[in-house]
């Protein structure tokens, strides 16, 4: 019978080695190991055999009987191994044609920075205030030290509907109607950009309508040291840390002193150069402490409160920053233009 | 403002400062410097010539071969100049000499002969034809008086001059004459400045004896002094004095004229100079004109006045308007003798308006439009007397006749260390102030802390003790002011709830692939009309209209933002862009009112316009164009990114400019809030576009509908269940309205109802269509029985079928 277990073992063995295919390695299996194969059927014998030697003859049977299964499993994953190569050879593609293109789409870069100047105030404790862009007179212009008449009005030639209501010419209007809504009491600390709009030929520099951002900040200990602060702090943020600010006297009506500040000049480093006109220095911005009479219009007592306010307009900002050469261009809205801005 | 250095160094030591560096002092401490220029460019070997000889050219006719000493040695020159003449004085640029626009002097024959430089005319040197003096526009320049032969031309024509440009703001009137920015620079270098001479020589004939002032109107004309100056020969100005002038961009004409001119820019008042003999009376009478008086001004311009203008008059007709421009008449010419010389102050606004309405702006009305010193009026006058006696021979009579009811009372203001310290955030003391009020040479009274400061005339723009501030401010330099941050109790800041959704729905659609556009708020009156939503169209809705448009293209505001993203979307087209997806957040302008007593009402909108195609990947056959549901498929993902969906139902509509069957109004809770749809193909071809889309969606309704609580739904534990159905019906039903009916009858269980499949075709009865539905059935209590559902599913089919005749699809 040992004989016989040797004989299977090696036939089954060779079997296995030859089957090519799972069904082959399957039939194998059947063959052998089935509950009516040899190996069965030599265990079956054993009650012939002398009581001594079963234990032998059956240990041995369940060895062959043990090294043909782990020949088949062995033979069965390499076979399993082979199909899965065959079918991942087989599924490779060209991962260098062009992806299916997701859809893109983007602000317009004039929300974008005004987004994030109204940000980088946010942060430094300024809320968003907005207000109309059809105007009262009085808001406009008498509530912000401009009566009927001053020649400063001159200025801001305005699209006017009525003799009372106009398009309004800056955003100061909200400010006027924020320190209103306050009624005489500090601290009155906000951002209001929006559109505005001027009477002027639209060309490469001017445009009728555009965009402004104002900040004011009217409370009892406002100096100009700290309109000095907050716009150092604005500029470094906005266009780098290394650049410097300046201000320069300047006249508004609804400003006392008035100031321009000037950022040093990012293309010459403050050498001077034809960006900034050989100056070194790049106007960004009109602000000032607010004029008496506009806190005192507004219901303040300008004795004891003070304040600062600052205008700038988002599409300068812009051209300065991307070197854009025309403003209308914001206004057209070619797609190769919007586009160029959605990147992150 | 143009201001000549080597003109205000007759008044300041610009102390050896580069004109640059000046420049950045002055834009620092007051006065933007928008330009530093070069008045010429200095010449080399240009010098000053003496013609010894002039004799016709042998060969050419318009040639003259000149002999011209020039110091050093006689130069031959031919000159085709017409007015060139033994005996003058010219400017000569000998050889080596290089002109403006690189022109190299050279010897040369020149017919023949030979030409060993050139006798320039002033425009070869570099000086704009508008400036030249008439009597040398078509030939070379002569210089007058009795320069030396062989001196340096260049400096003696300004050449070598530099011409700083001053930007004044409307408050820095008193920067328009030579002595406001000396006193500005001397205040800023901190040393004095030397007047100009205002002695005159006078004779003993008395001016009152020949002329009288009448001032009918002492509100408009608070001051009024008359000079007489007698024997006057009218020739040209001295030369420094033209190039004054030309410096400050403005060209001589005459002595008399000049010098009126000169001390217009050297004190920043104006004065206008009549010929005497001429002027029809010896009594000057200003009043208001009469209601359709005339003048012929001097440009040779009949003028019809109102009673808004002053005039000056001889006692019957007016001579002048005041402040603006003299009469032809009276007007001072080359056989004047006797000159009545004006000096005045009057009226800003009067002069405003007069120069406004005739469109007669000059230097002349500008500084009587900001209003000019009190304290220079009189002096002006007599510094132009001097300057008519020492170059125009003239004699000045005795005395200034005058009328005098102007103020010349110095404003005061009265501040103190600690608030001037408290405003700029610094801390000087007292010291630091008084040096700055003696350079800007302010006197005030001390006591304490407190200054009680005299405001000079010359000053206008000083009333305030904030206008105080700037002056110490800006002298104190706006740079040695620290940084501070504000102190005192900040808000927290940050968005409002309304500002913070409108971020997130940008944010949104542009994840969903659209691009913002800005379209101009004002566009014509007939896109004006267009495409208004049914939400916003009423009874008497209509665009506002500008009283005064500057074109039709922008004169009417907008009451959607469509019609001019469409302009901006057939832009893209025409210039092969034709894929496009716009949004745009924006403001319309409603009222119902004709002419508007209050502001209109302004609501904010969401709009879009799609055109081209959603989506292309040709190598795997993928093409999408834009399709009304592309479209409405945005809208629905910003529904329910809002939370809002439930609460939004679609409705066929009508709406003017869009495709009648293929336009749906957007309703919230059954009201509507704006639109969706294809554009009418009409209204596509009036732009050029293919097929396109839009919406327009009121955003403040959207935004009022979306709940403030946001509360958390568990995520289901029991299995839900799938059940399709295929129904039958009349193809006009609408999916919506079986899909609501779905819903609605399968409440509580249903939870969600898809529509997976719309048919239509041979296999159906014609004039029907199938639709098919998914539901899911859902308890989050339990696991749902499939009798439950059974029953609910059956509900719901004799529901449709009594509703709609829906019949089960076999
Ligand atoms: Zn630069």
């Amino acid at each position: 019978m040992k004989e016989r277990l040797v004989e299977l073992k090696t036939e089954a063995l060779e079997k296995v080695a030859q089957a090519e295919d799972a069904k082959a390695l399957q039939d194998v299996k059947v063959q052998y190991l089935g509950k009516k194969g040899p190996i069965t059927e030599v265990l079956r014998g054993m009650g012939k055999l002398p009581k001594e030697e079963r234990p032998v003859i059956g240990q041995m049977a369940n060895d062959v009987r043990e090294e043909i299964s782990t020949a088949i499993d062995e033979k069965q994953t390499k076979m399993e191994e082979a199909a899965l190569e065959k079918q991942l050879q087989e599924e490779t593609i060209d991962v260098t044609l062009p992806g299916r293109p997701a859809q893109t789409g983007g602000p317009h870069l004039l929300t974008s920075l005004i987004e994030e100047i109204e940000d980088l105030f946010i942060g430094m404790g300024f809320e968003i205030a907005e207000g109309p862009e059809v105007e009262a007179d009085y808001y406009n212009f008498e509530a912000l030290n401009l009566p009927k008449g001053h020649p400063a009005r001159d200025m801001q030639d305005s699209f006017y509907i009525t003799e009372e209501i106009l398009m309004r010419t800056h955003t100061s209007p909200v400010q006027a109607r924020t320190m209103e809504q306050h009624k005489g009491k500090g601290p009155v600390k906000v951002i209001c950009p929006g559109k505005v709009y001027r009477r002027d030929t639209d060309d490469a520099t001017h445009s009728h309508q555009f965009t402004q951002i104002e900040g004011l900040l009217v409370d009892k200990h406002v100096r100009m040291s700290d309109l000095k602060g907050v716009l150092n702090a604005f500029a470094k943020q906005m266009f780098g840390e290394e650049r410097e600010i300046r201000l320069r006297p300047s006249f508004f009506p609804f400003t006392e002193p008035s100031v321009e500040m000037d950022i040093s000049c990012k293309m010459c480093g403050g050498e001077g150069c034809s960006v900034c006109k050989g100056t070194g220095w790049i106007e960004i911005l009109g602000a000032g402490m607010v004029h008496p009479n506009v806190l005192e219009m507004a219901g303040y007592d300008p004795n004891e409160y003070t304040g600062f306010a600052f205008g700038m307009g988002p599409e300068r900002i812009a051209m300065l920053k991307y070197g854009i050469d025309d403003i209308r261009h914001f206004y057209t809205n070619d797609v190769r233009f919007l586009n160029q801005f959605h990147k992150a | 403002m143009f201001v000549s250095l080597n003109w205000l160094k007759q008044y300041v030591d610009l102390q050896g400062l580069t004109p640059e560096d000046l420049a950045e002092k002055i834009t620092k401490t007051g006065i933007e410097v928008e330009g530093v220029e070069p008045f010429g460019e200095p010449i080399e070997n240009l010098v000053v010539g003496y013609v010894k000889e002039c004799n016709q050219h042998p060969n050419a006719d318009k040639l003259n071969v000149c002999q011209v000493d020039v110091g050093d040695e006689v130069l031959q020159i031919v000159c085709g100049a017409p007015n060139v003449a033994q005996g003058q004085k010219v400017a000569v640029a000998k050889p080596g000499a290089v002109l403006p626009g690189n022109f190299q002097i050279k010897k040369a024959k020149l017919r023949g002969e030979e030409s060993s430089g050139m006798i320039c005319s002033l425009q070869e040197l570099g000086i704009d034809e508008k400036y030249v003096p008439a009597e040398f526009a078509e030939g070379i320049f002569v210089f007058d008086g009795d320069p030396e032969v062989g001196a340096n031309a260049s400096s003696l024509l300004n050449l070598d001059d530099i011409i700083i440009e001053l930007g004044l703001t409307p408050n820095r009137s008193d920067a328009l004459s030579m002595l406001g920015v000396a006193y500005e620079v001397a205040a800023i270098l901190d040393t004095p400045i030397h007047f100009p001479n205002e002695d005159v020589q006078i004779t003993e004939e008395k001016a009152e004896d020949v002329v009288s002032v009448t001032v009918k109107d002492g509100n408009l004309n608070p001051y009024y002094g008359a000079m007489v100056v007698k024997n006057i020969e009218v020739g040209p100005a001295p030369l420094w004095m033209r190039n004054r002038l030309i410096s400050a961009g403005i060209r001589p004409i005459n002595n008399v004229v000049d010098i009126t001119n000169y001390v217009l820019l050297e004190y920043g008042q104006p004065l206008h100079a009549f010929d005497y003999d001429r002027f029809g009376s010896n009594e000057v009478v200003v009043r208001r004109a009469t209601e359709g008086e005339t003048i012929k001004t001097l440009d040779g311009e009949e003028r019809t006045l109102s009673s808004n203008h002053l005039v000056i008059t001889n006692g019957q007709e007016p001579v002048a308007i005041a402040g603006v421009m003299g009469g032809a008449d009276s007007e001072v010419h080359e056989g004047t003798t006797t000159v009545l010389l004006e000096a005045a102050y009057f009226d800003p606004q009067a002069v405003r308006s007069a120069a406004k309405e005739h469109g007669l702006r000059s230097e002349a009305s500008v500084r009587f439009e900001k209003g000019v010193d009190p304290d220079r009026v009189q002096r002006a006058g007599l510094r132009a007397a001097q300057l008519l006696s020492d170059y125009a021979g003239g004699e000045v009579l005795d005395g200034v006749v005058a009328y005098d009811e102007l103020s010349y009372e110095e404003k005061t203001v009265t501040f103190t260390t600690s608030r001037m310290n408290h405003v700029l955030g610094t801390d000087m003391d007292d010291a630091h102030i008084q040096d700055i009020l003696r350079k800007l040479q302010f006197s005030y009274e001390q006591e304490g802390e407190t200054f009680t400061v005299s405001i000079p005339t010359r000053r206008g723009d000083i009333s305030l003790v904030e206008d105080m501030v700037e002056e110490i401010g800006r002298m104190y330099g706006y740079d040695n002011i620290p940084f501070t941050m504000p102190q005192g109790a900040g808000n927290a800041g940050g968005l409002t709830a309304y500002q913070a959704l409108r971020r997130k729905v940008r944010r949104y659609l542009e994840g969903a692939g659209l691009s913002e556009t800005l379209t101009y708020s004002l566009t014509t009156e007939e896109r004006a009309n267009l495409l208004v939503s049914p939400d916003v169209q009423g009874e008497n809705v209509r665009p506002v209209h500008l009283a005064m448009p500057m074109s039709e293209e922008h004169s009417h505001l907008r009451l959607s933002a469509l019609p001019e993203m469409l302009a901006s979307a057939s832009y893209n087209v025409a210039r092969k862009q034709k894929d496009v997806a716009f949004y745009e957040v924006g403001s319309i302008y409603v009222t119902k009112e004709a002419v508007l007593t209050k502001q209109p009402d302004e609501k904010e909108r969401l709009a879009g316009v799609l055109t081209g195609s959603w989506l292309t990947h040709p190598w795997q056959q993928e093409k999408k164009n834009v399709d009304f549901y592309v479209v409405k498929g945005i809208l629905d993902g910003l529904f329910d990114y809002l939370d809002i969906e439930e609460q939004i139902s679609y409705q066929q509509g009508q709406v003017d400019g869009m495709h009648p069957g293929r336009t749906a109004l957007v309703k919230l809770n059954g009201e509507t809030i704006g639109h969706v749809g294809q554009l009418h193909p009409k209204l596509q071809k009036g732009y050029d576009l293919k097929e396109a889309y839009a919406f327009d969606v009121d955003l403040e309704k959207v935004f009022k509908a979306i709940s403030s609580e946001e509360t958390y739904t568990p995520i289901p534990r029991y299995p839900s269940i799938s059940r399709d159905i295929a129904l039958v019906v009349d193809e006009n039903v609408a999916a919506g309205d079986l899909r609501k009916t779905i819903l609605e009858t399968g409440a509580p269980l249903v939870k969600n109802c898809l529509v997976f499949d719309v048919y239509q075709g041979e296999h159906l009865e014609a004039g029907k269509k199938s639709l098919a539905f998914s539901l899911l059935y859902l308890d989050p209590t339990r696991t749902l029985k499939d009798e439950e559902v059974e029953e609910t599913h059956h509900a719901i089919l004799d529901k449709v079928k009594e509703q709609y005749s829906a019949e089960l699809r076999a």
